[in-house]
Order: structure tokens, then sequence, then C-alpha cells
């Protein structure tokens, strides 16, 4: 009994140890923060449409698997997503929905029509209080949207080749089966 | 040169440190801008992580900060203006974690260790109380002439080296 006391400040050690490595090696970002939105229905918002025509609003979106994607003509790191985006609306045909966050509805169209355009609509959220409903903090940022309009899960930063095919299609497969 | 200095001080004194609340968000109600600052103080910049938004410059440190009062002039109260801001951003906001099941460790974490750390210590000076050896006799006549000697002996600098 009194021999394994010794051990004590070892396990003790190996614990704390344990709590900052498993972070550190797992090569997540620790500025990316966990969304307060998972699980929860699509804030309610009505927005003008980039194209014109009818307004995009959270109830315009129901009934379907949807993705997202916040993004700006002046963010860097939406340039980088660009080509990403491009490829998932083409060959994965992915229901992209883009909003256009605090961003110039001009420079966003040129963005697009200059770049190329991989979404089925663009809504702009001109102050970025759309944005702020759903607890963005920096383009580019991705939530996926469930049939019933339920936000299922949030990506920040600008998706990769990785994150799609390990995250984002398996589910949107389960998703779009249920 | 004391003109000098007290005009050094002067100027200290009447520095202040920038605030990042630009004039044209400020509420006209100062009661209400008072809150509204009270309230940014607790809240954390979500770009800049590490700073309120309250001093934070960041975009959208601006953004809530003029959400906050929105919500105040349309009558929120304190806590429903930040829960507000709470259920977009989550509790990672506030600056000062709640208390739930997933902050015990953090909060109640220092004290368990500290717990401990005063058991360990308090045990090992019980244990040592216990192990330490009875008195041994007193000198008699010869080892106190030898102890006398030996301590006479050091006190003479050639021998101390």
């Amino acid at each position: 009994m009194r021999k394994s006391l010794y051990a004590l400040p070892v396990l003790l050690f190996l614990i704390v140890a344990g709590y900052f490595a498993v972070p550190l090696f797992s090569g997540r970002d620790p500025h990316e923060l966990p969304s307060a939105m998972i699980d929860k229905p699509l804030p309610a918002f009505d927005l003008p449409a980039l194209a014109g025509g009818a307004n995009i609003s959270n109830a315009s979106l129901l009934g379907r698997v949807v993705v997202i994607n916040f993004f700006a003509s002046w963010c860097v790191p939406c340039k980088v997503e660009h080509p990403v985006l491009m490829r998932l609306a083409t060959k994965e045909k992915l229901p992209l929905i883009g909003i256009a966050y605090k961003d110039e509805p001009a420079a966003s169209q040129k963005e697009l029509t200059n770049g190329g355009d991989p979404y089925l609509q663009v809504a702009i959220d001109r102050k970025g209080l759309t944005g702020l409903d759903f607890g963005v903090y920096g383009v580019p940022e991705t939530y996926v949207v469930d049939k019933s309009g339920h936000i299922r899960k949030r990506f920040v930063g600008p998706l990769n080749a990785e994150t799609v095919e390990r995250e984002l299609l398996p589910l949107l497969r389960e998703l779009n089966r249920s | 040169m004391k003109a000098l200095i007290a005009g050094l001080g002067l100027l200290l004194a009447l520095a202040v440190p920038a605030l990042a609340v630009e004039p044209n968000e400020r509420l006209a109600d100062p009661v209400l801008e008072a809150r509204a600052r009270e309230i940014s103080k607790g809240l954390r910049c979500l770009v800049c992580q590490n700073e309120s938004i309250d001093e934070s410059n960041a975009d959208l440190a601006k953004d809530v900060r003029l959400v906050l009062r929105q919500r105040l002039l349309a009558g929120a109260s304190d806590a429903q203006a930040m829960q507000y801001i709470v259920d977009r951003y989550g509790t990672f906001v506030l600056m000062s974690p709640p208390v739930e099941p997933a902050t015990y460790v953090l909060w109640f974490g220092p004290a368990v260790v500290l717990l401990l750390a005063v058991g360990g210590v308090g045990m090992a000076v019980r244990r040592s109380r216990l192990a330490v050896a009875p008195m041994p006799p007193p000198l008699d006549a010869a080892e106190q002439a030898r102890l006398a000697k030996l301590l006479h002996d050091s006190d003479q600098p050639e021998s101390a080296a």
C-alpha cells in the first residue's frame, strides 16, 4: 500500500502530460472552436439573392440537405477553397448555397463570374448579421444542414480535399439516406 | 527640473488607454452604455481570442458590440443580452468560463491537486517524525574532553585551512 503511493506523483504527471499531449499531437488547430449551433435549427434569415428574384431564407432551404458556405471576395482563404468547391459542385453535384459575408454584391458577382460559380444560389449578407446568427467568426465557414433544417456540422476555414473525403462526403451520404 | 518632472507626471496622468469602442457605436443613454461596456468586458472576441470585445479592434468584435447594444435598447436584461451571444458562439465567448460538468476539472482541479499535495506532505512529515531515532546517551567525560579539543583546534586559523 505504502509503496504504491510512490507511484502517485508519477501517475499524476502522466495524466497531466497526456492531457496536454493529446491536443498537441492531434494536429487540430486550437483556434478552431466548436460550434454552439450543432443540432440546432438554422437561424432565421431572409436575405436578397445575388442573382435577384426571390429572397433566400431558412424556410426556402427546408426539405433537402444543403451545404451553406460563407465566403467573401475580400477573403484570401476563400480563394484557396474555391477550387475544392468547384470540384464538389461539378463532380459531386453538391447542393452548395453561398452566403456572401460582408461583401459588396458587385464584388461577389465579379469574383464568381471570373473564377467560376460553384453555388446553386448566393445570398447577400451585407452587414454580416446572418453570419453572427450562425456563429461565424471568420470566412470561409461551411455548414451542413439536414432535411429538417438542423445544422449538423460546421467546418471552420477553407475545406480541403482531405476533410471533404473524410468528413463532408460521408456525412452527406448519411444525411441523404435518412 | 521639478517643473519637467511635474510636466511629465501630468502627461502620464492625462494619458488614457486607447479605446476600441468607437464614438459612433456608443449609446446615447449613458446608463445603457455603461451596462454595454460592462457586458462587453466579459465577452471574448473570437478572432483574437485573448481579448474581450471591449478591447478588440476586430470587425467581428465591433459587430458583436453593436448587436449587444441593440439587445439592450430592445429592453433585454444583462443576462439575456449575454445569453443571446452565448447562444450563437457557445460558452467559449465568456471570458470567465461557467461552472458546468465540462469545466469541473478547470475549476476544481487546482484545489484537488493542492489537497493531494498537502496530504502527501502531511504523510511524509508524520512518517519522518515516527522514524526519528531516540536521543543517544549523553557524552561521557572522555568524549567531552575530545570534543572540547576538536572544537578548540578548529578555532585555530592554520588548521581551518
